[in-house]
C-alpha cells in the first residue's frame, strides 16, 4: 500500500483561476463594509430571518461538501479499506478549506464577533443546553485535527522527516478524532433547528434532525469524493481512478437508503405528512427527496457504477440533495409568521461567491506546489 | 465487501439505539416559574388602542423613535411614532386586528381587537435555552428575562429559537445590540412597576405577583358577560413609586396608595388564559374575546421546544459516555487500520 505523492505543478495564475482570484478580492471588499456598516448593509436579513445564505450555504453546505475526508477516513481507518487511502489527501485538502472558510464566516455572519471567545469559557459558555456550543467546540477541534492530518503534506515538501515522523507515530489517535468531531458536529448542525419547534414545517420538524444531518453529511462526503476525482481528472487531465469510484459508489445507496429510510418513517410516525401542499415548500419538499432517491437507484446497478458519466451525475445529484435538504431545513421549512420575508441580497451573494472563490483558488495553489494528488502508476 | 457492510450498519443501528433511548431517558420538564415571579396581564377587551404604553416604554427605556423624518422635515419632536411591529427601536407594541367592517370591539367577524406584544419572560426562554453564551438569563426571583450585551455574540440564534419573534437585533449598526422588553425591571428594583402598566389609563394591561394576576385572570373570565366589575389600574400592588412624566427620571419618593378602580362591564372573554401554559408557561398573561390566533400569537398550549432541545441534547450528551465511548473505538479501528496500511513502512503518510 505504498503510493507515492506529488505536486503537478504547471502555471499557477491561468484565467480561472485569475477570475477566481478577483471574485475572492470583492468579496473581501464587501466583507469589509460589512464590518463597517453592519450586517443589513450587504445583506436582507432581518428580524424574522437571521439566518440566511452565509448560515446555509457558508456553512451547512459547506461543511457537507467538505465531509469528503471524514468519508473517506470512515472508509479507510473505520472500516480498513486500505486501498481508498490514495484518495484521502485531496479529499483532507477539500476538507481543509471548506472547514477553514466557514469558521471564517461565522465571524463574518455574528454581529458581536469579538465575544465569541464567550462560547469556550466555562464562566458564559451554555454548554449543554444550546446545541451551538457543541457545534462551536467540535468545528474549531476539527479544523485544528485537519491541519495536523494534513501536515505530512507540508512537512513532505520542506524536508522536516523528523518532525514528520513524530507526527505519524501519533497519527492513528488524530484520525480518530477526525472522524469523532463531524460525527458530532453534523448531527449537533441538525439539532440546532430542534429549538426552532413550530416555526420550522413540520416536513422537517423532528427530533431526528440530528441523526438525519448526520447520514446526509456522509451521503455527501462520498459523493463529493467522486465528484472531486472525476472533476480534478477532467480538468487537470490525469487519468481517471475508475475501478476504484466504482468500488467506492456502492456503498453509497446504502448510506443513502438507510437516510431515507430514517427521513421516512420519522415523517410519517409524527404526521408530518400533513403539512404537505403544493407550495413553494411542497414543492422543494419533493425535489430535495428526488435528488436523493435517483442517485440511490442509479448507483445500485453495476453497470451504472462502471460508467464515469453515471457515477458523475448521481454524486452531482447526492451534493445537491444535502445541500437542498439543508436550505429546506433551515430557510424554506423555515416560517417565522408575522409577514417576513428574505431573499439573499446581491451583496450577501458575492460575499457567499467570494469564500467560495478564495477556497479553490487555495485548493488550486496547493494541488499545482504542493504534493497532494497520488502519482498514478498508469499515468 | 460484505462484512464491512454489516459492520457499518451496526455502527448505524448503535446510533440509531442511542438516539431511540432519547423517549425512554428521564426527560426533564419545565422549570418551575419562581414563587415570587413578577407578572404583566394584558387584557385585551379593555384596551382602546391608545398607545400611552408605547410612550411610556420608550421613555422609561430610553429608546430611540422608530424614525425621526418628521423632525428632520417640520422640526416636531417625534412624539408621533407609528412603527408596524416590534423591532430593534420598539420593546412593546400596540397592534390591531380588523375584520369587514371592523365596527364592533371584541368581535372576531365585522369586528377588532387590539394586541399588546411584548416579550412573555417564558418559564422556559428558548433564547436563554439557545443562546451559546449565556447573554439571556432569567432572574431567580422575578423571573424576569434580561439579555447582556458583554457575553452576546451577535449570532441571532435567540431570533431562530423564540416562538414570538421578540428578541430583536440591530442589524443597521457596525456594533450592533439586542433589545426586548426586561419588564422595566431597573424600575422593579427601585419599587416601581413597569411602565406599559403605570400609564395604561383603562388597565387594559396591569402589573402584579404572576399567581395574583393569574388569580385575577381567572375572576375575569369567571364573570358574566355584561355584569359590572371593578377593574385595577396600573398595579395589583396597590402601593408602589411613580415614574416622573416630566423628564422621564424616578422619583425617590415613599411609596404611596396608588389603588384605582374603573368599573365597566365585562365582554365576553374566551375561557382561556394565554400564555398560562403556551411553550411551558409564561410571566405576561393575555386575556380576550376574539381568538388569540386572530391577534397574530402563535398556537395556543404548544410545547417548549427548548425542553425538547435539551432531552435530546442531554440523552446524546450525558456524562459524555457516548462521544468518550465512539472515540475509543475510533481509536482502536484506525490503529488497527493503520498498521495494516503502512505494514513494513518506514515513514508512510497520515
Amino acid at each position: 500500500m505504498s503510493e507515492t505523492y506529488a505536486p503537478i505543478g504547471g502555471k499557477l495564475w491561468t484565467k480561472p483561476f485569475s477570475i477566481l482570484f478577483i471574485l475572492g478580492v470583492v468579496g473581501l471588499a464587501l466583507m469589509g463594509y460589512r464590518f463597517l456598516f453592519g450586517l443589513g448593509a450587504v445583506t436582507n436579513l432581518n428580524d424574522g430571518y437571521p439566518w440566511g445564505l452565509w448560515i446555509v450555504y457558508d456553512i451547512l453546505v459547506a461543511t457537507g461538501l467538505a465531509c469528503g475526508g471524514y468519508a473517506m477516513a470512515i472508509l479507510v481507518y473505520a472500516f480498513n479499506k486500505g486501498k481508498y487511502h490514495p484518495l484521502i489527501r485531496p479529499a483532507l485538502l477539500a476538507s481543509v478549506f471548506g472547514y477553514t472558510l466557514a469558521a471564517s464566516a461565522i465571524v463574518i455572519d455574528t454581529g458581536r464577533y469579538w465575544n465569541l471567545i464567550n462560547i469556550f469559557l466555562p464562566a458564559t459558555s451554555n454548554i449543554g443546553s444550546s446545541w451551538m456550543v457543541e457545534v462551536a467546540i467540535s468545528i474549531s477541534s476539527y479544523i485544528l485535527v485537519l491541519w495536523i492530518e494534513l501536515s505530512p503534506v507540508m512537512l513532505e515538501k520542506w524536508n522536516k522527516t523528523k518532525l514528520r515522523r513524530t507526527v505519524h507515530r501519533s497519527m492513528f489517535v488524530v484520525v480518530a478524532f477526525g472522524m469523532l468531531f463531524p460525527t458530532l458536529h453534523q448531527s449537533s448542525l441538525g439539532g440546532l433547528m430542534i429549538v426552532a419547534g413550530e416555526k420550522l414545517s413540520p416536513l422537517w420538524q423532528t427530533d431526528w434532525l440530528p441523526a438525519l444531518f448526520l447520514l446526509s453529511a456522509i451521503c455527501m462526503g462520498f459523493a463529493v469524493v467522486v465528484f472531486e476525482a472525476i472533476f480534478s481528472a477532467t480538468v487537470l487531465k490525469r487519468p481517471y481512478e475508475q475501478k476504484m469510484l466504482s468500488n467506492l459508489a456502492w456503498t453509497i445507496p446504502f448510506i443513502l437508503g438507510a437516510y431515507l429510510a430514517l427521513r421516512w418513517i420519522t415523517l410519517i410516525m409524527a404526521g408530518g405528512l400533513s403539512a404537505f401542499a403544493f407550495d413553494a415548500k411542497g414543492i422543494m419538499f419533493i425535489i430535495e427527496n428526488l435528488l436523493f432517491i435517483y442517485p440511490m437507484i442509479i448507483l445500485l446497478s453495476k453497470s451504472n457504477r462502471a460508467q464515469l458519466t453515471q457515477l458523475f451525475y448521481a454524486s452531482i445529484s447526492i451534493l445537491l440533495a444535502g445541500a437542498v435538504y439543508r436550505f429546506n431545513a433551515f430557510l424554506v421549512g423555515f416560517d417565522p409568521g408575522g409577514g417576513y420575508v428574505y431573499f439573499p441580497a446581491v451583496a450577501e451573494i458575492m460575499i457567499t461567491v467570494g469564500i467560495i472563490s478564495m477556497e479553490l483558488v487555495a485548493y488550486l495553489y496547493f494541488v499545482k506546489r504542493f504534493p497532494v494528488l497520488p502519482v498514478l502508476k498508469d499515468a | 465487501m460484505q462484512v464491512d457492510r454489516r459492520e457499518f450498519f451496526k455502527i448505524l443501528s448503535a446510533g440509531a439505539v442511542t438516539m431511540s433511548s432519547i423517549s425512554t431517558v428521564q426527560a426533564r420538564s419545565v422549570t418551575a416559574l419562581p414563587a415570587e415571579a413578577e407578572g404583566v396581564l394584558y387584557d385585551a377587551t379593555l384596551c382602546i388602542g391608545c398607545k400611552s404604553c408605547e410612550v411610556a416604554c420608550k421613555r422609561n427605556n430610553s429608546m430611540p423613535m422608530d424614525h425621526d423624518s418628521y423632525e428632520k422635515a417640520l422640526g416636531v419632536d417625534g412624539v408621533w411614532d407609528a412603527p408596524k411591529d416590534l423591532n430593534a427601536k420598539t420593546l412593546n407594541k400596540i397592534k390591531v386586528y380588523r375584520n369587514g367592517n371592523a365596527t364592533t370591539r371584541n368581535q372576531e367577524t365585522d369586528g377588532f381587537s387590539f394586541v399588546r406584544r411584548a416579550c412573555m419572560h417564558c418559564a422556559e426562554p428558548d433564547c436563554a435555552s439557545a443562546c451559546p453564551t449565556t447573554a439571556f438569563t432569567k432572574d431567580a426571583k422575578t423571573g424576569i428575562v434580561a439579555w447582556d450585551k458583554d457575553r452576546c455574540c451577535g449570532c441571532r440564534y435567540c431570533q431562530i429559537a423564540c416562538p414570538y419573534n421578540i428578541p430583536k437585533f440591530e442589524y443597521d449598526k457596525a456594533i450592533p445590540l439586542v433589545h426586548k422588553c426586561e419588564m422595566c425591571s431597573h424600575l422593579q428594583a427601585e419599587g416601581g412597576i413597569p411602565g406599559c402598566a403605570e400609564f395604561c389609563p383603562t388597565g387594559a394591561t396591569i402589573h402584579g405577583k404572576l399567581t395574583d394576576i393569574l388569580e385575577e385572570a381567572k375572576r375575569r373570565i369567571a364573570v358574566q358577560e355584561g355584569e359590572e366589575y371593578p377593574y385595577q389600574v396600573a398595579s395589583l400592588k396597590g402601593t408602589y413609586r411613580r415614574t416622573s412624566d416630566k423628564d422621564g427620571s424616578f422619583i425617590q419618593d415613599e411609596a404611596q396608595d396608588n389603588t384605582y378602580i374603573q368599573r365597566r362591564p365585562v365582554a365576553k372573554y374566551i375561557d382561556y388564559i394565554y400564555g398560562e401554559v403556551e411553550s411551558g408557561g409564561a410571566q405576561y398573561l393575555i386575556l380576550s374575546a376574539v381568538p388569540f390566533e386572530k391577534l397574530g400569537l402563535p398556537r395556543r398550549g404548544f410545547k417548549s421546544a427548548a425542553v425538547r432541545s435539551e432531552n435530546i441534547s442531554h440523552t446524546l450528551y450525558k456524562g459524555m459516555i457516548a462521544p468518550i465511548a465512539l472515540l475509543g473505538g475510533l481509536v482502536f479501528a484506525a490503529h488497527r487500520s493503520s498498521k495494516s496500511l503502512h505494514d513494513g513502512e518506514e515513514v508512510g503518510d497520515e
